[in-house]
């Protein structure tokens, strides 16, 4: 009998899927290995591949066994394919098909569909990690540099994820796609990543925290949403996925919370209460919080237009066929079809923003969209406690929706953070308030200086409270590799 | 009055709201609210599933509490209460009833609350329990002692294979004995001090070695003894959270044995070892019968005394004296002395129940000899986390 809870190693790649007996998969995926590991290769400095990074490796999709920890050097990551165990029984969640038994291969008519959201999916992926691929080089310890390559890893291990079902359900388009996905190149010319925000570096580390914050969060709700697909295999390895996400989300919120706590602080220390003294703060060493406001505008903002259209029958359909749910789908009360629900979205009439009612089936991006911001909300309300705690007088906030947007209704038109529609010059004359400017990057940019001894950190960024794994303060999270 | 009772806490300082607890815990103790995630008293089970998946090390919290805090205090927080002192041992060794009484009843020689050195890793304890135990395989089974000592001690390593079992120098495991007792029930683990460093017997291999001695008649000791390689183990724990080997390189270890209570300090000096710690100082005093009925007699002769300066000391060596334990402590009084006196010294005192007194007494002697009052020193000394006994 296959066991499908404990990570089989009976393969060269680890899985949870009985590839052992499942020969044709099994050469497919062979086959790609050598051109996954590649692309590993020739993306991360080398003297980082060849240093051993304490990182967790999932040996068994029980809670108890998904996180051992142990130097590893990152090439011989043990990249798998591992799905959440399968749920007896279980039924299609939402959309016409709903009650009835989900599906273990793809239905026929949803093939196409299905096949471009796992592909969407799976090239953010290694995306994420080509737009990181620098941030080593000026890690502000040696815990962060290990918090980096476990989010790559695990970035590489969804890649692989997403691979599997194209091999696996898809055929021969299937393994074209999944080519496809090495192919294309994070701010390439000529094959540039799928979506926009997926094209832009990663220039530093604060950058890398927001993105893991704002943009990872957008990916955990699209697995959220995946996971509760009628498609059973897709659903099994969003939920595995999402264990995996929850540390990304954890490097965001924290790396920017001790990066505000460092900045209070030194404010503290040298008596500046004004936080808008910015010369005098930066002097000190840290980011100034307005230019972490405009990090967080500029962040948020982008993550938002990769939800897509408010109104969308692309995602009405995906949800009526019941291969995307909504968020938390199955603790949702309704009648899972929303015939005759409506949602209201934004819109923009008569020079004012309003929301009205739509038919909630062609509303589900909008919908996803808003739990995002919800959720996102909560990580902005944790940091201002710590700047409230340091006694400065700030507040962070989320901009309005309508801010700096290229996609949806707000396209086109240019808002304030606080959603006023301003001319196109009124919003020129203030856009250096609003989002970083270059002198803003610069200036990161000069703090970013590496930091390779146990227990150190830069000027810019206070230690964590808890380090991985129960481990104390001056753990040597990565034996860096010394030519 | 409620007895104390054990609260599992989520700190929402640390705490980043992913949910991944909540989605994981098989009985849906675990709830949010706008602003924290919290752990409901009525219906934690105490399974451990939600511990490994968090991402942020907020969900490892535990208080001692009368009353349990309400869902709606605990949404209310935004950081934890400090553990109040309600008179009870808060030491959290244990989260079931019975392996907490045995830790306490093999602690209290130590005359008061033990508490763990300020500088020891924090412990995980209860992951496996009676109802959900770990199974491990036997990798090895030698005996310690010469079949003519009469006392037949064993070197037992266990392979626990992908299951995680992260034990510090100086914790136990229990072993339950297979069959049940005459009410049908299963057999109450064992409990026996772990033997290897927390990276394993053989690093990175996920195993871990015990020293197990047979009792004549002894359920669980011969149950242990008699392991064949291959055989198949159920194991609970790991528990302990006092009685913990100081990280602290600085730290000076005085470390008083006898026969199988060596276990742990083969961890210690293990660790220390491989950890290659500089400026580490560690006496110890170990007692036995005979040297061949001492554990690891011919691996302790090659931990070079820079490592580990050892006093080993026999009771029954024919035509010598008896020697015990405290009676070579009194020849190195000066030593102690001058260990006594240093705060960064760590006693710990491990083996049969019957070596208290008399070790105890040295410690008393050598104290007053040189003026300090033993009893505050001692407790001084155990609630700063350098006093500890496990006796059995």
């Amino acid at each position: 009998m296959i066991d499908l809870i404990n990570v089989s190693y009976d393969t060269q790649i680890p899985n949870n899927v009985g590839l052992s007996s499942d020969k044709r998969v099994l050469k497919a995926l062979e086959k790609w290995h050598p051109g996954y590991i590649n692309w590993w290769n020739d993306l991360i400095p080398q003297n980082f591949q060849k240093s051993l990074v304490y990182l967790r490796t999932a040996v068994s999709v029980d809670p108890k066994g998904w996180a051992k920890f142990d130097y590893v050097k990152m090439p011989e990551y043990r990249w798998g394919v591992l799905l959440a165990p399968q749920v007896e029984d279980r039924r299609i969640p939402c959309g016409e098909h709903a009650g009835e038994p989900a599906w273990q291969e793809v239905p026929g008519e949803y093939r196409s569909l299905m096949r471009r959201l796992i592909v969407i999916q799976g090239d953010t992926e290694p995306a994420s990690v080509e737009q990181q691929r620098f941030l080593g080089l000026t890690a502000p310890s040696l815990y962060d540099l290990r918090n980096l390559f476990q989010v790559n890893v695990e970035e590489g291990r969804h890649l692989w994820a997403m691979v599997y079902l194209l091999h696996k359900y898809f055929g021969a388009d299937g393994r074209e796609e999944a080519d496809d996905l090495l192919r294309r190149q994070s701010g390439s010319e000529e094959a540039p990543r799928m979506l926009g925000a997926f094209n832009e570096e990663t220039p530093d580390w604060l950058s890398f925290f927001m993105f893991t914050y704002f943009t990872d969060r957008d990916g955990k709700m699209q697995l959220e949403a995946l996971a509760q697909s009628g498609f059973d295999p897709l659903s099994r390895t969003c939920r595995f996925m999402l264990t995996e996400e929850a540390h990304h989300m954890f490097v965001g919120e924290t790396g920017v919370g001790r990066t505000i706590e460092r900045t209070c602080e030194a404010m503290k220390a040298a008596g500046i209460d004004d936080p808008y003294d910015i010369e005098k703060i930066r002097a000190l060493g840290v980011i100034d919080l307005p230019t972490i406001q405009k990090k967080l505008n500029l962040h948020y903002t982008l993550s938002l237009d990769l939800f897509g259209q408010e109104v969308s029958t692309n995602a009405a359909n995906a949800f009526n066929a019941g291969i995307k749910g909504r968020y938390m789908e199955h603790r949702l009360t309704d009648d899972h079809k929303l015939t005759n629900d409506t949602y209201p979205v934004w819109d923009f009439v008569d020079g004012k923003l309003v929301r009205h009612e739509v038919p909630a089936l062609t509303a589900i991006n909008m919908r996803l969209r808003d739990d995002y911001s919800r959720d996102a909300a909560g990580g902005v309300g944790r940091w201002n406690k710590i700047i409230e705690k340091s006694g400065v007088q700030f507040e962070l906030k989320l901009p309005h929706e309508a801010f700096h947007r290229q996609i949806g209704v707000f396209a086109g038109k240019t808002f304030a953070p606080d959603g006023t529609l301003l001319s196109g010059a009124d919003y020129d004359a203030r856009a250096a308030d609003w989002l970083p400017t270059r002198a803003d990057g610069d200036f990161i940019q000069s703090l970013m200086k590496p930091v390779t001894e146990p227990g150190q950190y830069a000027s810019w960024i206070n230690p964590p409270k808890v380090g991985i794994d129960n481990k104390p303060g001056d753990f040597e999270y990565v034996k860096l590799y010394m030519a | 009055m409620n007895k104390p009772l054990k609260q599992h806490l989520i700190d929402p300082e640390i705490c980043i709201r992913c949910y991944t607890c909540e989605m994981t815990c098989p009985v849906g103790a675990i709830v949010h609210d706008d602003s924290n995630v919290v752990v409901d008293a009525a219906k934690c089970d105490f399974c451990m599933d939600c511990i490994p998946v968090c991402p942020t090390g907020s969900i490892d919290e535990w208080r001692v509490v009368n009353t349990p805090y309400s869902l709606d205090e605990q949404f209310s927080w935004s950081d934890l209460p400090a553990q109040e002192d309600i008179g009870a041992s808060t030491g959290l060794e244990a989260l079931d009833d019975a392996m907490e009484a045995l830790l306490a009843e093999a602690h209290q020689g130590a005359g008061g609350k033990s508490r763990a050195p300020a500088s020891a890793s924090k412990p995980t304890v209860n992951l496996y329990t009676l109802g959900k135990p770990a199974t491990a395989r036997v990798q090895g089974n030698y005996r310690l002692t010469s079949a003519e000592s009469g006392s037949d001690v064993r070197h037992i390593i266990l392979d626990f294979g992908g299951q995680p079992m992260p034990v510090l120098e100086g914790q136990s495991i229990g072993i339950i004995p297979p069959g049940t007792d005459a009410d049908g029930k299963p057999h109450l683990p064992r409990l026996y001090s772990v033997s290897s460093p927390r990276d394993g017997e053989r690093p990175n291999y996920n195993n871990l070695s015990l020293t197990v001695k047979r009792e004549e008649n002894g359920l669980c000791s011969n149950h242990v003894c008699d392991l064949a390689i291959g055989d198949e183990v159920q194991v609970t724990g790991p528990f302990g959270a006092t009685f913990l080997m100081p990280q602290d390189p600085e730290a000076r270890l005085l470390l008083v044995c006898t026969g199988t209570g060596s276990a742990p300090f083969r961890g210690f000096t293990m660790r220390r070892q491989r950890a290659a710690m500089a400026g580490a100082d560690m006496v110890m005093f170990f007692g036995a019968r005979t040297p061949d009925s001492l554990p690891y007699f011919g691996p302790l002769n090659k931990v070079p005394d820079r490592v580990l300066k050892k006093h080993l000391v026999f009771s029954r060596i024919p035509g010598a004296p008896k020697e015990y334990v405290q009676d070579r402590m009194m020849v190195e009084q000066e030593t102690i002395a001058e260990m006594l006196a240093d705060p960064r010294t760590h006693i710990f005192i491990c083996g049969l129940r019957g070596m208290e007194q008399g070790v105890e007494l040295a410690f008393r002697n050598i104290a007053e000899s040189t003026g300090l009052p033993w009893e505050t020193t001692r407790d001084a000394m155990r609630d700063d986390g350098r006093y500890h006994v496990e006796t059995y």
